[in-house]
């Protein structure tokens, strides 16, 4: 306990530990994004990911946005464990065959209106495993997808800014 | 006939075994060429001996030309600083061998793999369910791993069918493919009586995308970047073993520097996935602020990497014949400062966990993997030395980790806690190493040679965060890659989590889980 103490007091808010300039970004994009999603959503943003046979590096990032450096969540922006509470999906990976049931029946389960976001190169179009005997379609063939945020994987800066842009773009 | 002494101890032991050739490859890996008689025997025999477990079982379709699939069993033999291989032709005709599964069980998901992927059947197997290629999406006799694959014809589907335990007042759970966190897809099915776990199956295969057959046809400056997206949190691992094998084939002898600074991101890799995992221990059992803790050391790790090499998962720096990028003495100022910091902060990360009674209540015999249990699954890595079964590549194929003096770290008790003090000691003693090779970096070397485009075949091996990952190749005269065989340390762990969960309570499965953290796409492939 003593030693969370001393941490927490000697860390202040750990935002400052990376480059000013970095911070002074992601503070204007968030607040920006903040202020659209009262607008639009009331409170917050609720995103369920799913994965449909990434390598694991895109959740990577997308975990990282939610560390307490990039910390999504005070924008308003809230992973939920369960579609039925989801605004928007968020779907990785080159949908694998495996995966063509799961995804569909994640996007039926979720309220109206709800959008899907892809994330990641092989979200677009397979990327590299673009014609692979295990690959269906790319994935706006068959959810419609609204925004592409593409990187391989992308930086979590990158996610922050593009969901600021899908936001600012949606009536 | 190369390795008299390795042939005739095989012979004592059992006494009708012939070789119909022996071959030294290269130093480290001997393949040991037999009928298909004796294949099982000569398996088994050098099981025992080695005290090894399959580390790779797989097929080769050369039925095109010379009318014939190829089985290769390798092993593992740490005394004698070799990868040993029995190999046997099987005709297309007959397209079956002996199952090893009853006698060796690290055999039995090789042998669901060959069959689903070639037809191939391990005769005496009782368990050839496809593992990959789910039967409800995927139409039976398709093998897309055969040369003649093109398409898949119509045929016929199935369904899964799961182990039941059955029984007055056991219940199943299942849970997945999708589940709560933001992670890999996977099935697992829990038989529960009153609150202990009675028995779990999983179900993976969910992330499977066809990557063994996306290598064939490719040359390496391609292939390298595919193997960059077989498992995301080791790319370095997997891009470094794939790199080793394409230039033992091309016959390339890379340079100290390279060796040097090839140490030094393999264990940055394994140092920002260690705080992960024990940051992923801490939030399974709702300790938040370690966790957060955690995330801070990890960030700190890749906008290292990333101010390094431009990458923060070093993807793009590995290259067969040497690395993209070099450490310079104004880089290496920055990676002992930052990395002074990291441990610092590692350090107290590692005391706030330790002095927490009730964390420590949570993972101390937690989630057990008895070592007599590993041992007889071949579970390797990391696991397998929290389990207190010495396995370590760095140790026993050394190269530069000699003069570095590495210390391999193990544990005894196979609990969550012994894995969480393994990955903790482990980071440390990757600081150290860091340390160690930057030291030895000399400026303006030159790093990067380009390879020869040879045909041959090889393995490469390197220790990633997770345990051995392995790549054996067989390239053409023109340097195309004809098969590629992958092994993530994933591939043999996730049985050991099955057997390290019963006993205790679905809610402790998250924690157990994350404790192996294993790899789904590593595993799926
Ligand atoms: S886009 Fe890149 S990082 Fe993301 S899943 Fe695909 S290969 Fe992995």
């Amino acid at each position: 306990m003593i030693l969370i103490l001393k941490n927490r007091i000697l860390k202040g808010v750990v935002t400052r530990h990376i480059e000013p300039g970095l911070v002074r970004e992601l503070n204007s994009t968030g607040l920006k994004l903040k202020a659209l999603i009262r607008k639009k959503f009331g409170k917050s943003l609720h995103i369920r990911q799913v994965d449909t046979g990434s390598c694991s590096g895109c959740e990577s990032e997308i975990i990282s946005t939610n560390n307490p450096i990039y910390d999504l969540q005070r924008f308003g922006v809230n992973f939920v464990a369960s579609p039925r509470h989801a605004d928007a999906l968020l779907v990785t990976g080159p949908l694998s065959k495996n995966m063509l049931v799961a995804l569909k029946s994640a996007y039926e389960s979720m309220p109206e209106p709800k959008f899907v976001i892809t994330l990641g190169d092989c979200a677009l179009d397979g990327g590299l495993f673009k014609g692979s005997y295990y690959i269906e379609g790319p994935i706006k063939d068959i959810l419609p997808v609204v925004l592409h945020i593409p990187g391989c994987p992308p930086s979590p800066l990158t996610i922050i800014k593009a969901l600021l842009d899908l936001l600012q773009k949606e009536k | 006939m190369d390795c008299p002494e390795l042939i005739s101890e095989i012979k004592n032991k059992l006494p009708d075994f012939s070789a119909l050739c022996v071959q030294e490859d290269y130093p480290d890996q001997v393949c040991i060429k037999v009928s298909p008689e004796i294949f099982k025997g000569a398996c088994f025999t050098l099981h025992k001996m080695l005290a090894s477990p399959v580390m790779m079982l797989f097929a080769l379709d050369e039925r095109n030309g010379l009318n014939k699939f190829v089985i290769n069993c390798v092993f593992v033999s740490y005394r004698r600083r070799q990868w040993i291989t029995v190999s046997t032709d099987i005709l297309q005709e007959s397209a079956y061998f002996d199952s090893l599964a009853k006698t060796i069980y690290s055999a039995s998901l090789f042998e669901r793999e060959i069959w689903e992927m070639f037809g191939i059947q391990a005769r005496g197997n009782p368990d050839l369910r496809r593992l990959h290629l789910h039967d409800e999406v995927w139409p039976q006799e398709n093998y897309p791993l055969r040369k003649d694959f093109q398409k898949v014809h119509e045929g016929n589907l199935g369904e899964y069918k799961f182990s039941r335990v059955e029984g007055r007042g056991v219940f199943e759970v299942a849970v997945g493919p999708v589940h709560a966190g933001i992670i890999g897809p996977g099935h697992f099915r829990f038989s529960v009586s009153g609150e202990p776990i009675i028995n779990l199956e999983t179900r993976l295969g969910f992330t499977h995308r066809g990557v063994e057959k996306l290598f064939e046809g490719k040359l390496y400056s391609q292939a390298i970047n595919l193997s960059e997206s077989v498992c995301g949190n080791s790319v370095f691992a997997h891009s470094l073993a794939f790199a080793q094998a394409a230039e033992k084939i091309s016959g390339l002898v890379i340079s100290a520097q390279v060796a040097y600074l090839r140490g030094i991101f393999l264990e940055l890799e394994r140092m920002y996935n260690h705080v992960n995992d024990i940051g992923g221990i801490a939030i399974d059992v709702g300790f938040s602020f370690p966790a957060a803790f955690a995330s801070i050391i990890k960030e700190a790790i890749l906008q290292l990497n990333d101010s390094l090499c431009a990458s923060r998962y070093l993807k793009k720096v590995n290259l067969v014949g040497g690395v993209s990028v070099d450490i310079d003495s104004a880089k290496k100022y920055l990676l002992l400062c930052s990395l002074k910091n990291i441990k610092k902060d590692f350090n107290e990360l590692v005391k706030i966990l330790n002095d927490s009674v009730s964390f420590m209540d949570r993972v101390d015999t937690t989630g057990i993997l008895k070592r007599k249990t590993a041992q007889d699954l071949g579970v390797v890595g990391l696991v397998g030395r929290a389990s207190g079964i010495s396995t370590d590549l760095r140790r026993y194929f050394p190269g530069v980790y000699e003069e570095a003096k590495f210390k391999m770290i193990t544990q005894e008790s196979g609990d969550v806690l012994a894995r969480l003090k393994v990955r903790a000691l482990e980071f440390f003693e990757s600081c150290r190493l860091i340390e160690e090779f930057s030291e030895k970096l000399v400026t303006g070397g030159n790093i990067r040679v380009n390879p020869e485009q040879k045909g041959g075949s090889a393995l490469g091996y390197v220790e990633g965060c997770r345990g051995p990952v392995l790549y054996w190749l067989k390239t053409d005269s023109a340097g195309v890659i004809q098969r590629a065989k992958i092994v993530d340390a994933s591939f043999h762990n996730w049985q050991g989590l099955t057997f390290a969960v019963l006993g205790n309570i679905i809610p402790d499965f998250p924690v157990c889980n994350k404790s192996f953290n294993l790899s789904y796409s590593g595993n799926d492939l």
